[in-house]
């Protein structure tokens, strides 16, 4: 399984006087049961690019293959593309419009076509992978918090059984403990149903802790494509970009300017704590 | 001291109906807050979601009124009707979602919306949206229109809207909860701005630990209840109490803790980066 885009040129108000060109010419390749963190300034082209992995929108030019096969050749299946590449939206608890938490769910599969039985299967799972026991069935949307409602919406993707799994900002306007929820799901989602995960994200501290390959866009280019560890090394770079790295990234670099023979690799908090007990049992 | 806001035993209550309308229940969003603040504080409020903090927010200018207790804005109590327009020029709000507050063609008249509803003569309105958006850095883009901006500038124009009308307070809930990590800082630095130089007193609503290491005062919620009070220093000493309210601390915080329980002897309450260096320096 694997996606692959070659060339993707999309443009918004092409033949006017401000044609804007969301991504430029991205080539990528995204392998099965990757990890990546996609980053970028608000207008980057990140929401463009990954609306085209599921056919969403179509290229002004380029070519988009899943497992080898051309997306807009003939006889190729968009429903099944997008049952199997997932899309969550942002604030998708918005989009959330049955009368109770099973009905949302079972949504997706029911468009399918699948009989009654295999639906509510579908669902009830979907649920359970997003942490919602029976209890939650029969609730309102209306009665659940915020990062509830939004893990109902995420399980009504989930119903679709999709092998790729893409959030765009999945934890914006959510108090700390809801987010930490929210990734610790994908995370296992990721680990456990071996999920291609692509996160769309503004924070660099939650990036640096769950993916294994980032991607940065900037003006619709893809900027540096490598592990978290590799990008945050071009974080003078990444702050021209309207980005940043992790404190953390700071911190080790501010010690190694004091003399502190640390390894300026460290991007998150367990991995700064063990770098630095390590330097101060040597001193 | 002067005090510009004062609550008093206020409680405020949500009431649930059924399908034919029949009372079902009520939730008590807010349950006995008082809480005074001085004029010229700039006060973080903390809170998970649903944590009531947000509806405490609205009480400030009388979007909601109390179901028991009082709030003074001033000297002009929210339940006085013949004061709301008083009390919300006093105090502005900027919401989370810049798109659903900006609503001219033009950055100059969205700023102006405002005073003109007031009906400050036309002079005064070109002057004040002149030194509003002068205030918010964005003096360059007055003639644009905002579908062209950033997340970041957008919010920078709907707190500018808000200093046009001359307020004493300005009240933020979530301004950066939708915008990346140059605009948050965008948004941040010129709320710092305001409150610094203009002697704005700001109430800033926020999930971001961050952005509250620069407050002079920092309110947590929980349940409809204030839990903690007190300097930015002083609440994120408090690591597991914190936790223990689906809160979190600022990144060099955590780091702090976490070396701290390997036994480095580190003080408690470390916010910045800066701070971190200087204190592992002392001890190596």
């Amino acid at each position: 399984m694997s996606i692959r885009l070659e060339k993707i040129d999309y443009i918004y108000e092409p033949d006017t006087a401000f044609p804007v060109h969301a991504t430029d010419h991205v080539s990528l390749t995204i392998h099965d049961g990757e990890f990546i963190g996609l980053i970028g300034h608000t207008g980057s082209g990140k929401s463009t690019l990954i609306q085209h992995l599921n056919g969403l929108i179509r290229p002004t030019s380029g070519k988009i293959y899943y497992n080898d096969k051309d997306i807009y050749g003939d006889g190729f299946s968009m429903k099944e593309l997008r049952s199997k590449v997932g899309l969550v939206f942002q604030y998708p608890e918005h989009q959330l419009f049955e009368s109770d938490i099973l009905s949302d769910v079972c949504f997706g599969p029911k468009n399918l076509g699948l009989p009654k039985e295999e639906v509510e299967r579908r669902a009830k799972h979907a649920l359970a992978l997003v942490g919602m026991d029976e209890s939650f069935y029969g609730l309102s949307p209306f009665e659940l918090s915020g990062g509830q409602k939004r893990r109902v919406a995420i399980a009504g993707v989930l119903a679709m059984e999709p092998e790729v799994l893409i959030l765009d900002e999945p934890t914006a306007g959510l108090d700390p403990k809801g987010r930490d929820e929210i990734l610790n799901q994908v995370k296992k989602l990721h680990e456990e149903n071996q999920m291609t995960i692509i996160l769309v994200s503004h924070s660099m501290e939650d990036v640096a802790r769950f993916a294994s390959r980032l991607i940065v866009m900037d003006h619709g280019k893809v900027q540096f494509d490598g592990t978290p560890t590799e990008v945050f090394r071009h974080y003078k770079e990444l702050e021209t970009m309207g980005l940043a790295a992790p404190q953390v990234t700071y911190l080790m670099h501010a010690l190694k300017e004091k003399g502190w023979d640390v390894n300026l690799d460290a991007i998150t908090v367990s991995q700064a704590k063990e770098e630095i007990l390590r330097v101060i049992k040597k001193k | 001291m002067n005090k510009i806001i004062k609550i008093a035993k206020l409680i405020y209550e949500y009431t649930k109906y059924g399908e034919e309308g029949d009372v079902v229940g009520k939730t008590r969003a807010i349950d006995d807050v008082s809480l005074e603040i001085e004029k010229g504080d700039f006060v973080a409020i903390l809170g998970h979601n649903g944590s009531g903090k947000s509806t405490l927010a609205k009480h400030l200018n009388a979007i909601f009124l109390p179901t028991e207790g009082t709030v003074w804005l001033g000297e002009m109590d929210t339940k006085d009707t013949d004061h709301i327009w008083d009390i919300r020029q006093r105090a502005g709000m900027v919401f989370q979602n810049p798109d659903n507050q900006i609503i001219a063609n033009v950055v100059e008249e969205d700023v102006a919306f405002g005073p003109e509803n007031l009906g400050v003569p036309s002079m005064e309105i070109w002057e004040r949206v002149e030194k509003s958006l002068k205030a918010v850095g964005m003096t360059a883009y007055r003639r644009q229109s905002p579908n062209k901006l950033s997340g970041g500038q957008k919010q920078r124009v709907a707190i500018a809207g808000v200093v046009a009308m001359k307020p004493d307070c300005i009240i933020m809930d979530e301004p950066t909860a939708m915008l990346d990590p140059h605009g948050r800082a965008e948004v941040i630095e010129t709320v710092e701005e305001l409150n610094r130089t203009e002697g704005i007193t700001v109430v800033l609503i926020t999930h971001y630990m961050e952005e509250v290491i620069h407050a002079n005062r920092v309110i947590v919620m929980d349940d409809g209840k204030l839990v903690m009070d007190g300097t930015p220093r002083e609440i994120f000493s408090q690591v597991e109490k914190l936790k223990s309210y689906r809160l979190d601390v600022p990144q060099m915080t955590e780091l702090a803790y976490e070396l701290k329980k390997e036994g480095l002897p580190l003080r408690d309450g470390i916010l910045t980066v800066q701070e971190l260096v200087d204190e592992l320096c002392q001890y190596v």
